[in-house]
């Protein structure tokens, strides 16, 4: 098993965001999450990657407890995560934005670096190499050397991607990788997204709110509201829950 | 290859031309000392840019670091050396730079004691720790009256009055290489993984940190680099202007190194160092209106701030500045 979360719960205060979750994750399989706006998938997103500490519950990767370690320490374990409000480094270009991906896997010191060792001169070389792949994979790589900040919406969305797959993760976390997209775009990222899960051999989670995206990729649907699982299965039956439509068109819906 | 031979040319050409103008008269020893001044300054700027150009903290008690290394050095050199300005240069040389390692070595330590607990929070309390430790240090030094027994003399660091009779050691050539080797290391740092994460964490620290990166580890380090070299800048000046002061570490001299830094450019080395020669000139050159040119200073810099927020050069650099990967990569953009 690579991912094991098992009763996860999380306090903000007094309110509950995440009432004892679980959730087991294979090698590459894709799962997606979903719920209602406020059901705590973002939270649930935050306490495997360490932003959070949980109250109760415990998170394994690999069969190795990692509950409550700091975020870059999960990200060298091979977890990492996109976030829902894009967040790159805007004034670093393109490609320093894929590099500092590589950051944790680099050996040379200060010292190297100041005296311009070969040494430095060796993993910088490595690492644009490296970065570059990543970039032409998402078409990036005409794009190398402007800041992020310019590039427009749906490639700075490819480019976090792009950043989050370089740290060479076992575990890819989207938080709602389609959000702002038109449906041809979701559906063109969705394809995306199976691309990378098969030739990088990852296992995702997915927070998406279009439908047609998680449906489609999804081999399981884990759903929320507030904070508690309220379906677990495969797509099909997820659609046709009562208990998910009530959640999402509030209660009586179904009347 | 070529511009970094011309640069390499430019500064030889630079230093001759001060060495040979100042020693046959041509130069006199006022432009010569606020030329000195220009490069004391730029090391403090290029420093204190690390911290809040580049890593986007917010240190506002580099004086109080500068203090540190000067009084350490100067502590060393005076009182515990006995160097005066009679020692032969050649004899007192070596225990000069021993003593700015010293200084540089305190102020480390100083900034890393400061940085460590504060840095582990993410929000902006290293401003109001650090206004507070240049406060402390004023304060400290102004109590401090360390008394020692040289021959006849009896020495001590001077609480209020300031420490006093500190040896003429800081010259042009000493000054310059020290600038230099800042300029250079602070460059090649920041052109590197490690300062890519430092500008990571300045423009995302939650994708940083997401990212791998150690976010407390190189937030300690910017500061406790940048505070080592202002350690190493107040050991050139208290040799330079032959006296220190415990004022000299308060808030309003961390304010003029803030402003050198805002004015350049927050994390452009370039900016800084024309911002540092810029302002340095222009506060001699306004000499003669008294007080009133902190007016025309302040008018000046609302003027720059409404003008250009992002300080002279904002995050440019010249390119000969630039190591030479970067060279390319600017030349491609033209930014």
């Amino acid at each position: 098993m690579l991912l094991k979360i098992v009763n996860l719960t999380h306090f903000f205060g007094g309110l509950k965001a995440v009432d004892d979750f679980n959730i087991e994750i294979g090698p590459r399989q894709i799962i997606g999450l979903i719920g209602p706006n406020g059901a705590g998938k973002t939270t649930v997103f935050n306490l495997v990657t360490g932003f959070y500490k949980p109250t109760m519950g415990k998170i394994f990767f690999q069969d190795e407890d990692i509950t409550g370690l700091p975020p870059h320490v999960i990200t060298s374990k091979g977890i990492v995560r996109t976030f829902q409000n894009i967040r790159l480094f805007n004034n670093m270009t393109v490609l320093e934005n894929v590099t500092i991906a590589r950051h944790y896997r680099m050996q040379y010191g200060i010292t190297a670096a100041v005296g311009r060792f070969p040494s430095f001169h060796r993993e910088e070389h490595e690492v644009e190499e490296k970065a570059l792949e990543y970039l032409s994979i998402f078409h990036l790589d005409s794009k190398v050397h402007l800041p992020a900040g310019s590039l427009p919406y749906g490639q700075q969305r490819r480019l976090e991607i792009a950043r989050a797959l370089a740290t060479e993760p076992k575990l890819l976390l989207l938080d709602e990788p389609a959000a702002g997209m038109n449906n041809a775009e979701a559906l063109e990222l969705m394809h995306l997204i199976k691309k990378i899960a098969e030739e990088f051999r990852l296992s995702i989670l997915l927070i998406e709110h279009q439908m047609p995206v998680v449906m489609g990729i999804a081999e399981r649907i884990h759903v929320l509201d507030f904070g508690k699982t309220i379906a677990v299965g495969p797509p099909e039956e997820i659609k046709n829950n009562p208990k998910v439509i009530e959640a999402y068109l509030g209660e009586g819906a179904l009347e | 290859m070529k511009l970094t031979t011309y640069t390499i040319l430019g500064l030889l050409t630079f230093y001759a031309l001060v060495m040979v103008t100042s020693a046959v008269g041509i130069m006199n020893d006022y432009l010569l000392r606020i030329i000195n001044l220009m490069m004391i300054n730029i090391i403090l700027g290029v420093s204190l840019n690390l911290i809040n150009g580049y890593t986007g903290l917010f240190s506002v008690g580099h004086a109080g670091f500068m203090i540190v290394g000067g009084y350490v050095a100067g502590f060393m050199t005076t009182l515990l050396f006995g160097i005066t300005k009679d020692t032969p240069y050649w004899e007192a040389l070596p225990l000069f730079l021993l003593a700015i390692f010293a200084a540089a070595c305190v102020s480390a330590l100083v900034g890393f004691l400061i940085g460590l607990p504060v840095l582990r929070l993410t929000d902006d309390y290293l401003a109001i720790v650090t206004i507070g430790f240049g406060e402390i240090i004023r304060v400290v030094f102004n109590f401090i009256t360390f008394k020692k027994k040289i021959g006849n003399w009896e020495l001590d660091i001077g609480g209020p009055r300031g420490l006093l009779g500190i040896p003429p050691l800081s010259n042009f050539t000493i000054i310059f290489l020290f600038t230099l080797f800042t300029v250079l290391f602070i460059r090649n740092f920041v052109f590197s993984r490690h300062g890519r994460a430092c500008i990571a964490i300045r423009e995302n620290e939650v994708a940083a940190h997401m990212m791998g990166i150690p976010i407390t580890k190189y937030k300690v380090m910017a500061f406790v680099l940048g505070s080592t070299f202002a350690g190493i800048g107040g050991a050139l000046l208290a040799h330079f202007i032959q006296l220190l002061h415990p004022t000299m570490g308060g808030f309003m001299n961390s304010v003029e190194y803030l402003i050198i830094v805002y004015l350049g450019g927050m994390g452009s080395i370039s900016g800084t160092i024309v911002a540092a020669v810029a302002l340095t000139g222009l506060s001699e050159f306004l000499r003669p209106i008294g007080e009133l040119r902190m007016v025309l200073y302040g008018i000046l810099l609302v003027i720059l701030m409404l003008k250009r927020p992002g300080g002279l050069m904002g995050q440019r650099e010249f390119l000969f500045l630039l190591p030479e990967r970067e060279r390319k990569i600017y030349a491609t953009q033209n930014r």
